[in-house]
């Protein structure tokens, strides 16, 4: 009894991810000499922090029985705020200030149609990634912004400490804060209540509408900060900034072990699940493979990280049935022992 | 009152008041644009409508089962290519033995959807996230990053789009809009009329209840998404016929436009209820408002904002109108009579 539990950890998705980390890893070291240069470990995290950030909230998001198909736009909608505001000659930290505040203003009006209105929220975020995209055309048009200060381009593009750059402390300060509210605090509760059953939960006295607003639109808030980022490190904004990052954000918060239909993951499965994806397309970029075949590995990836448990699952059901369908046919040869066994399924 | 209430049920309403909505939005553009009643603009709409049409017909069957299919933009993209492809070598290739081809590829690639949605128990849209961009990667691994040019095309395949099949005046109904409307017609009868489409209906409504009732959800769910990839195989050979340039990028973000299509139509995006119909009537408004302000010279970058507005406007309108009328549609003369007196009173 004792050492099934010591080693009941070993069946956790957290463990599959943490080995399937490890053989990227291995994998990774035998195929590039280069892979362990500070530059391009800095490199892994730098080319997809702002998928990295927008992924520690859109696990609360999943979790909580929804999902926001919008972050992407919301990201776009930012930088370009952010841009146009600051070719309209306004200081960049007042713009950064605006863009942060349209991000949090799509995401409560996602979570107000979702939460209050009753629409499926796959259906808002669909109309908001449109939508919010939408502005953005609007705002720049065809036009691209850059020039920004160099104080402001110097976030996203130079190292403070080693080669690490400044987002690089964003993202483990806000994985840290993330990782206590969600597993720690009573709001991380809520979430998980109300992803498991929100009836339930809203019986028990949870006010799930509140909640589900508070996380659209810190996903919005968190989307607009990633989206600020991003016009940092790439130093130009076009309307069609973060086009499709939601798709890459999904796919590695579902591959962390959460489940689409709400109630059941945890951050430190995220995290792997991040790690090992980050890692997996480094170790493809190093050897010189498309961007879109990356990115099939990775569904592929995905598809496979959810089919093979289930699949041991139905294995674990048949196998059984199988024997009892052997030993009867055997039984019927004319063995007299099992037979009490035989009339006892009778 | 009652009589009507009792034949028309509230699904024809919500489509009778799309098709409302849908006269209104084409009489504030023919305000707007000048000539916009003229056959070139219904031509232009009419063909980037069957597109979506013919896709968003698949894609109902599968919203109908509780699931979506979030990987039809790369099997369009991905037939597109494999067709243009494979006619440019074989010249002369039977068109309607190119269209059962196109098919064939797109069925092959839902079945795999349905079969790991339906039997490996992984939930459509993890399985169809996943695929999207699995067949987008085979599509660039077998392209080589080479595209297929107009000029490879045999000419029928140049001229499809052009046919006109019916004209009334200079109105006429080309080709691809006809296909189209084929589908739409074949798939309300098999939806509405035949135990297989009543088997969906009847797995989205509640699927505890179908199984009960016998039915082989499996089955009729990876029936669903072959029939869904089948249509976007079609849809992937008039994509080409269409465009006749096909890179790798081909469709690529496809599948929110026909999702989009498929919930402003009324088609529960959880399961159980709306039409074909409904669904063409979303891909028409969809089609008209996008190919209109395209012509609408103020900006056409408002297009997206407004296309975001729009569907959000049509979900919620539609949400507070059914769930108002919902009790008193259902109401019965009876039931109202001894209600009566009270109201007096």
């Amino acid at each position: 009894m004792q050492q099934s539990k010591r080693w009941a950890w070993l069946k956790s998705w957290e463990a599959l991810m943490f080995i399937i980390l490890c053989a990227v890893v291995v994998a990774n070291l035998r195929l590039s000499e280069h892979y362990l240069d500070l530059n391009n470990l800095a490199n892994i995290f730098h080319l997809s922090i702002e998928k990295s950030l927008v992924v520690l909230i859109m696990a609360f998001v999943i979790i909580n029985g929804e999902i926001d198909l919008s972050v992407a736009s919301v990201m776009g909608l930012s930088a370009t705020v952010l841009a146009e505001r600051y070719d309209a000659g306004w200081p960049i930290a007042a713009g950064f200030v605006l863009a942060l505040f349209v991000g949090v203003v799509c995401g409560l009006l996602n979570g107000l149609f979702a939460a209050y209105m009753g629409i499926p929220s796959l259906i808002v975020t669909l109309a908001g990634s449109i939508g919010y995209r939408g502005v953005a055309r609007i705002l720049l048009e065809d036009r691209s912004v850059g020039d920004f200060p160099s104080w402001f381009t110097s976030l996203g593009q130079d190292g403070i400490i080693g080669p690490f750059h400044i987002t690089i402390f964003v993202f483990i300060a806000l994985f840290i804060l993330g990782f206590v509210i969600l597993q720690y605090s009573v709001f991380g509760r809520y979430v998980y209540a109300i992803g498991n059953n929100r009836a339930a939960a809203e019986y028990a006295g949870i006010n799930a509408k509140q909640v589900k607003v508070t996380i659209f639109m810190a996903s919005g808030l968190i989307a607009a900060l990633a989206g600020a980022f991003y016009a940092a490190r790439l130093g130009n904004v076009r309307a069609n900034a973060a086009e499709g990052f939601e798709l890459d954000i999904i796919t590695i918060v579902l591959l962390g072990g959460v489940s689409i239909f709400g109630g059941t993951g945890t951050m430190i499965g995220v995290g792997l699940s991040l790690l090992v994806v980050l890692n997996l397309r480094n170790g493809m970029s190093l050897s010189n493979v498309d961007g879109n075949t990356q990115t099939s590995v990775i569904g592929l990836l995905l598809i496979l990280s959810v089919l093979v448990p289930n699949l041991i699952q139905i294995l674990q059901r048949l196998v059984p049935r199988l024997f009892t369908a052997i030993s009867r046919i055997l039984n019927k040869g004319g063995a007299t022992e099992p037979k009490s066994q035989v009339s006892v399924h009778q | 009152m009652h009589r009507i209430r009792r034949w028309v049920p509230l699904q024809r309403l919500r489509e009778f008041s799309l098709v409302i909505i849908l006269i209104i939005v084409v009489l504030i553009f023919g305000n707007q644009i000048d000539n916009y009643y003229t056959p070139r603009t219904f031509n232009r709409i009419s063909s980037t409508v069957a597109l979506i049409t013919l896709v968003a017909v698949g894609q109902t069957m599968v919203v109908l089962t509780r699931n979506v299919d979030l990987s039809v933009g790369s099997i369009v993209g991905f037939t597109a290519y494999y067709v243009g492809r494979y006619v440019s070598k074989n010249e002369d290739m039977a068109p309607l033995m190119l269209a059962v081809l196109a098919m064939g590829i797109g069925a092959g690639m839902g079945l795999i959807n349905g079969l790991l949605v339906a039997y490996g128990r992984i939930p459509a849209i993890v399985v169809t996230l996943g695929t999207m961009a699995i067949y987008r990667g085979v599509l660039v691994e077998y392209s080589d990053s080479k595209s297929v040019a107009t000029r490879q095309l045999p000419d029928w395949i140049k001229e499809l789009p052009q046919e006109s099949i019916l004209k009334f005046g200079e109105y006429e109904l080309r080709a691809l809009p006809a296909i189209a409307l084929v589908a739409v017609i074949v798939f309300f009868f098999l939806l509405l009329y035949t135990s297989l489409g009543r088997r969906l209906y009847a797995i989205g409504s509640s699927p505890e209840a179908a199984n009960l009732a016998g039915i082989r959800a499996p089955r009729m769910v990876t029936l669903a998404f072959t029939m869904c990839g089948a249509m976007a195989g079609l849809g992937g050979m008039l994509y080409l016929a269409r465009f006749g340039t096909i890179t790798v990028d081909a469709a690529r973000g496809m599948e929110l436009q026909v999702v989009a299509a498929v919930v402003v139509g009324g088609v529960n995006i959880l399961g159980g209820s709306g039409t074909v119909i409904g669904a063409m009537l979303g891909a028409i408004l969809i089609g008209t408002i996008e190919q209109s302000l395209i012509r609408m010279n103020i900006n056409e970058f408002w297009k997206d904002a407004l296309l975001g507005l729009c569907i959000i406007i049509a979900v919620t309108v539609d949400r507070i109108l059914i769930n108002q009328l919902t009790p008193w549609w259902s109401r019965t003369e009876l039931q109202r009579m001894p209600e009566e007196p009270h109201a007096a009173v």
